[in-house]
């Protein structure tokens, strides 16, 4: 149970220079380690005591892990970039709105000052059950508290549940997922580069973390090649709150049209399982397809075949449904952008 | 640095309870089956067999001239208990375990449907050996210590006159006998665990045992798996052993030869249909 205290907790703190000495230091702690980014999902765990790490690992101090930058027809963002700087790039805005979007729409301008894309795209589940310290699942247990007839579960998953039905709550998981993004991994062993969609695992693969980042892994730079540069774009997030909130269901896409013809799509959609899902049936569905009504409709009908809803979530199904048919649409209601 | 044997959480309530058994005696398991399947090894190198001398079969089988070229030793439906049966464990043991060991995939939907397979074969097989096979012939009792005493002068070389195996050798009743602990213990707990995953079946609720119960529950669950490691290793390898080979062959086709039934079985134990009664006490 989340004892919360508004003094930190002990712990020893490291705040590195350089990105080998902070790669040296995971490696000589080990899983005694914690990363922190920007803070704003670390502080919740240390300050609730859920998580009690001996050693701290602060990237702040990395100047190497900041910034955007072209990279041959795409661009390269450091993981320590913030929010609104990702948010504010001229790059980003001219060439990829998805992303710009899903950066805008993450919780507040406060938040978003002091969060960076990595900590929002590695950040951890929010179920309440699993922050409460309760040993569910996902926190290594062997019960969900989530999925029982009386929980308390209308923000949790319809997709994918496996044991655990917490979801990922990133809002821009779904756009660098539209866009194709690579993400760059170091450790102390060197360098691997996975897409953005392997980047999110579900809790088959395993059910206590929601990237693929081992320990001793830091997320040091997104790349985003030039592939869907200049695409139409779609981006909506539905929450309870317009500011300072998690999505119950947001999407990205990313689209080529010729004409009233979609030629091909990347669609995601987030908070509906434990990974952001990119709706490949769908995407195969739409490409050669007029963009109209009839295809929007039909695309929102496959994207939410085989969802289960658990006791109060049944809502995100509509939900889903309307967010792909929009996106196919295109338009009004969301965020809509041709860069 | 020592194991931990349980690994603890807390529930909503605060009460801390055992979440399952650490997953180092997984390892534990493990090693000990490899150090006994060396150790086995080692001895059967060394050791006297212990099948009937050439002569003697040679004389029981003048003298039983109604037996059969071949001898039932399985029937067909029990065959395919055991082979549906040993599907079923590998596919639970193999989900259960790989994800531990870092092979990480969805296993859980493997793992229950295998359980249910597991535990709808051990019923069939409770019914068709109750009711449909010699009950008793399986199991061990005070009766085989005669056989005990005999079967281990013969492993150390002796020429000892007691009793021959009756069907099942015994050996292969202690198997049976820490099988029927073990699996029935893994099958009907993870019957119960089914509640708390998400099935076709029911609406998943963690809430029909007390925490402290459903612990307990995990922890026999664990125990009984990680013992089912070895103790199908050990299966494995004596299914595959040169001289047991026969065994093995008779779970494939049904039947052994008269000559194997001769040498390796007392008649007067084993009766098999067909024989002339040699004396002795009446069949088990």
């Amino acid at each position: 149970m989340a004892v919360i205290h508004d003094m930190m907790p002990a712990f020893e703190l490291f705040q590195p220079a350089s990105l080998d000495d902070a790669l040296g230091l995971l490696d000589r702690h080990g899983a005694d380690a914690w990363v922190m980014a920007g803070g704003l999902d670390s502080f919740d765990w240390l300050k609730d005591r859920i998580r009690k790490p001996a050693v701290v690992v602060e990237l702040g101090a990395i100047e190497g892990l900041r910034g955007v930058k072209a990279s041959g027809d795409g661009i390269e963002i450091g993981a320590m970039t913030t929010l609104t700087e990702v948010a504010t790039n001229p790059l980003v805005r001219e060439k990829f709105g998805v992303l710009f979007q899903g950066a805008e729409a993450a919780a507040s301008p406060q938040i978003r000052n002091q969060g960076t894309i990595g900590g929002n795209l590695s950040q951890d589940a929010r179920c309440w059950y699993y922050r409460a310290g309760w040993s569910c699942y996902r926190a290594g247990g062997n019960v969900c508290y989530a999925d029982t007839p009386t929980a308390v579960n209308r923000e949790h998953a319809i997709f994918g549940a496996d044991r655990c039905v917490a979801v990922n709550p990133s809002d821009t998981a779904p756009a660098m997922i539209a866009l194709d993004a690579k993400m760059v991994i170091r450790s102390s062993k060197g360098e691997r580069i996975v897409d953005a969609q392997d980047y999110f695992i579900g809790p088959g693969t395993d059910i206590t973390r929601l990237t693929t980042l081992q320990t001793g892994e830091l997320l040091t730079a997104i790349r985003i090649p030039g592939t869907w540069a200049g695409a139409e774009f779609y981006t909506e997030k539905v929450a309870d709150r317009k500011v300072w909130d998690f999505p119950l269901v947001n999407i990205a896409s990313a689209m080529k049209v010729n004409g009233s013809t979609i030629e091909r799509a990347r669609i995601v959609v987030n908070a509906v399982a434990a990974q952001p899902m990119r709706l490949e049936a769908v995407e195969q569905f739409v490409a050669g397809k007029p963009r109209n009504e009839e295809t929007a409709n039909a695309a929102g009908e496959l994207a939410v075949r085989g969802a289960v809803p658990l006791a109060h979530n049944a809502y995100k199904i509509p939900l889903m449904r309307n967010l792909v048919k929009r996106a196919i649409r295109g338009g009004d209601n969301g965020w809509a952008s041709t860069s | 640095m020592g194991i931990d044997f349980l690994t603890r959480g807390i529930t909503p309530w605060g009460q801390s309870v055992f979440t399952h058994i650490s997953w180092d005696l997984l390892w534990v398991s493990f090693f000990a089956g490899v150090v006994f399947l060396a150790a086995h090894s080692v001895y059967m190198l060394l050791s006297a067999h212990s099948k009937r001398a050439s002569a003697d079969v040679d004389a029981l089988e003048a003298k039983l001239k109604g037996l059969p070229e071949k001898i039932q030793r399985h029937s067909l439906a029990a065959r395919m208990f055991h082979w549906i049966m040993a599907a079923a464990m590998l596919t639970l043991l193999f989900t259960s375990f790989l994800p531990i060991v870092g092979v990480q995939f969805a296993w859980v939907e493997w793992h229950w449907m295998a359980g249910l397979v597991l535990a709808a074969s051990i019923l069939y097989h409770i019914i068709h050996a109750t009711f449909f096979m010699d009950f008793w012939s399986i199991w061990i009792g005070p009766k085989d210590i005669p056989e005990f005493k005999s079967e281990i002068m013969r492993e150390l070389g002796g020429d000892a006159a007691g009793p021959k195996p009756a069907k099942y050798p015994l050996g292969n009743r202690l198997y049976h006998m820490a099988i029927v602990v073990t699996g029935i213990g893994a099958t009907a707990t993870g019957l119960f665990m089914m509640k708390r995953v998400q099935t076709p079946f029911f609406t998943r609720d963690p809430y029909i045992l007390a925490d402290t119960t459903w612990s307990w529950m995990y922890v026999a669950h664990g125990a009984a798996g990680v013992a089912l490691v070895g103790l199908t290793m050990a299966h494995i390898y004596f299914a595959i052993r040169p001289e047991k080979l026969w065994l093995t062959k008779s779970m494939l086709f049904g039947f052994i030869t008269r000559r194997q039934y001769l040498e390796h079985h007392d008649p007067t134990r084993w009766r098999v249909p067909g024989s002339e009664p040699v004396g002795g006490r009446p069949s088990e």
